[in-house]
């Protein structure tokens, strides 16, 4: 009995410790957004220096790693806000790519899992395992295509170039399709036998029932949209239209204290869907890996 | 494979053609963006330049991997993966197996460890730089603890700044399918064995890593795939030159896009592609044979 005891105080000492390490960078970066510039440039100036030689303006040779800012201010978040329109027109990029992505690619998902689901055959089978090896495939293989079609249709270097091959992306249509084989066939036989048709059965059984998973891919195809960097750098050329976390890379000394209020702000949005949603997620995450229907 | 498909039996074909409406928006998309381009560059792979169309089989596979910095991108990138996905998948395990237990604050635990996932890397990007430089807290840390520091980004030891950020990153999301696949566990079965005297060890190796062999193949995949996507977190730490241990594939692929070589580009995709395909139905078999007996 003793030693079960000693067994779960280590354990839970273990779980706490890998805590800290986990929630530690989000900490820091959310404590360091209210340091003052001076503090900041006296605390982290020569890593922006380091970083990118000439760019920034020589500060300070020490690195000091503070939880607590001696002094409180919001006026990083204020500058980002209000005085300079620059940092909201890069967080805007990344809304406008990201919101219709999200919302397309879970729409037509929604069709393309019904027809997965309902009119099923040997052929409808091969392209379901079509999608499921592209959805495998890494950026390095698929940014390429997404290039040559982009550059045909003349929209290279524009958003669409980005919008396109995201929305068409196959996750969602993989992800919802298994959520929808766990409908009960019995409820759409009955909706059937009451003389739904296919649109009826569409809107008023499937998506009701898939309405929490639905939800959950949202969520996942947002957070990865949301950091998006590989797509953005190679199709678009003007970087004013890059999205925010490409911009951030490029940031030097002189906004380092503004780096960390622009991080912060642009952690808000899927933090909020966190923390509404975080069961739907985990759904979303434990379908995405049952193997089994 | 037939158990990724899903349930076939559950509705029978009845019209046809209705089907492919519901599919055609979406299927006519994947196939504009990626299918039928991905066929166009295999044949851009196997000639010499689109306007002359000569066929030279495997010529710009070779020029490619004779490519020295090609070469650079392939090995830092596997032995990336080589690091990063095993790590990936035990420690996720072992940190599945943790919650398991029996401890307090179980739920909270597992928001902890589940939250990088909504956090933007290039939010903290910015914290990554100062943990790991060379006067960084790390270091302090290791002088704390009596070793000398080190240059992480400039050193061999890059390759482990970007795996802990990967890890990081990732550990949550493979959790949570591990938590998933051993709650699936039938209790009955974990009961007798106890009655039967085995310990927390054996019950594991016989009988949990069984029921959970399928999730284990798919947290490879998974872990495997997005140790791909590292460049991401590499490109917002480094920027578009980074250090030689942090070139990957897809830098040796910005820089070809900039000179718009198409050949090289066609057959650099095209290669990757087989890879994955190799190495994802190399898994699966492996899965297959492994974790059959438990498989209804």
């Amino acid at each position: 009995m003793r030693r079960r005891y000693f067994g779960r105080t280590t354990l839970f000492v273990l779980a706490l410790l890998f805590s800290v390490i986990f929630l530690l960078p989000t900490v820091l970066t959310i404590t360091n957004s209210f340091m003052t510039q001076s503090e900041i440039f006296a605390n982290y100036g020569m890593i922006f220096d380091a970083l990118r030689p000439g760019v920034g303006t020589y500060v300070s040779d020490s690195v000091t790693l503070k939880l607590i800012p001696d002094r409180v201010t919001i006026d990083q978040y204020l500058t980002v806000l209000f005085r300079s329109p620059l940092y909201l027109s890069m967080i805007w990029n990344s809304i406008i790519l990201v919101v219709p992505i999200v919302t397309l690619q879970v729409g037509f998902a929604a069709f393309a899992a019904y027809s997965f689901t309902r009119f099923q055959s040997k052929f409808k089978n091969a392209v379901f395992f079509m999608y499921i090896v592209l959805m495998l495939m890494p950026h390095q293989v698929t940014i390429v295509p997404n290039f040559l079609v982009a550059d045909w249709l003349g929209i290279l270097g524009t958003r669409w170039a980005v919008i396109f091959p995201g929305v068409f992306a196959p996750f969602s249509v993989f992800l919802l399709t298994k959520f929808m084989r766990r409908i009960p066939s019995a409820l759409i036989e009955a909706a059937k036998v009451d003389g739904a048709n296919e649109w009826q059965i569409f809107t008023r059984v499937c998506l009701p029932q898939c309405r929490s998973a639905l939800y959950s891919i949202a969520i996942l195809v947002f957070f990865d949209y949301w950091n998006m960097v590989e797509l953005p750098i190679v199709l678009l050329d003007d970087p004013e239209a890059q999205p925010l976390p490409v911009f951030l890379s490029t940031i030097n000394a002189n906004e380092a204290g503004i780096a960390f209020a622009i991080a912060v702000i642009y952690m808000i949005p899927p933090l909020l869907l966190f923390l509404h949603g975080e069961e739907a997620l985990v759904e979303g995450i434990t379908h995405s890996g049952s193997v089994k229907g | 494979m037939k158990e990724l498909l899903g349930r076939f039996d559950n509705y029978r074909s009845r019209d046809r053609l209705s089907g492919y409406i519901w599919l055609a928006p979406s299927l006519l998309g994947v196939s504009v963006f990626y299918v039928i381009p991905f066929f166009i560059i295999t044949y851009y792979s196997v000639i010499d330049s689109p306007l002359h169309g000569n066929f030279v089989f495997l010529d710009n596979f070779i020029s490619l991997i004779d490519n020295s910095a090609f070469r650079l991108a392939a090995r830092n990138t596997f032995s990336f993966s080589m690091r990063a996905v095993p790590l990936a998948v035990i420690l996720s395990l072992l940190i599945a197996l943790m919650l398991e237990s029996r401890i307090p604050l179980k739920s909270q635990f597992r928001t902890f460890f589940l939250s990088p996932m909504l956090v933007p890397v290039a939010s903290i990007v910015l914290i990554w730089q100062v943990l790991f430089h060379p006067n960084g807290a790390v270091n302090e840390l290791l002088m704390i603890l009596g070793w000398a520091g080190i240059d992480w980004m400039q050193s061999e030891h890059n390759q482990l700044v970007v795996v802990i950020l990967f890890l990081w990153k990732n550990l949550g999301f493979n959790m949570i399918l591990f938590m998933a696949s051993l709650s699936n566990i039938p209790r009955e079965l974990l009961e007798t064995a106890e009655v039967e005297g085995a310990g927390a060890i054996q019950k594991f190796f016989a009988i949990k890593i069984r029921y959970l062999s399928p999730t284990l193949l798919f947290v490879t995949i998974f872990s495997l795939i997005n140790s791909f996507r590292i460049f991401r977190e590499v490109y917002l730490l480094t920027g578009d030159y980074p250090y030689d241990g942090l070139y990957f594939i897809q830098h040796f692929m910005n820089n070809i896009f900039r000179r718009l070589d198409y050949q090289r580009l066609a057959a650099a995709a095209v290669l990757m592609a087989i890879v994955m395909v190799i190495i994802i139905a190399t898994l699966f078999i492996a899965e297959h044979r492994f974790g059959k007996d438990v498989e209804g």
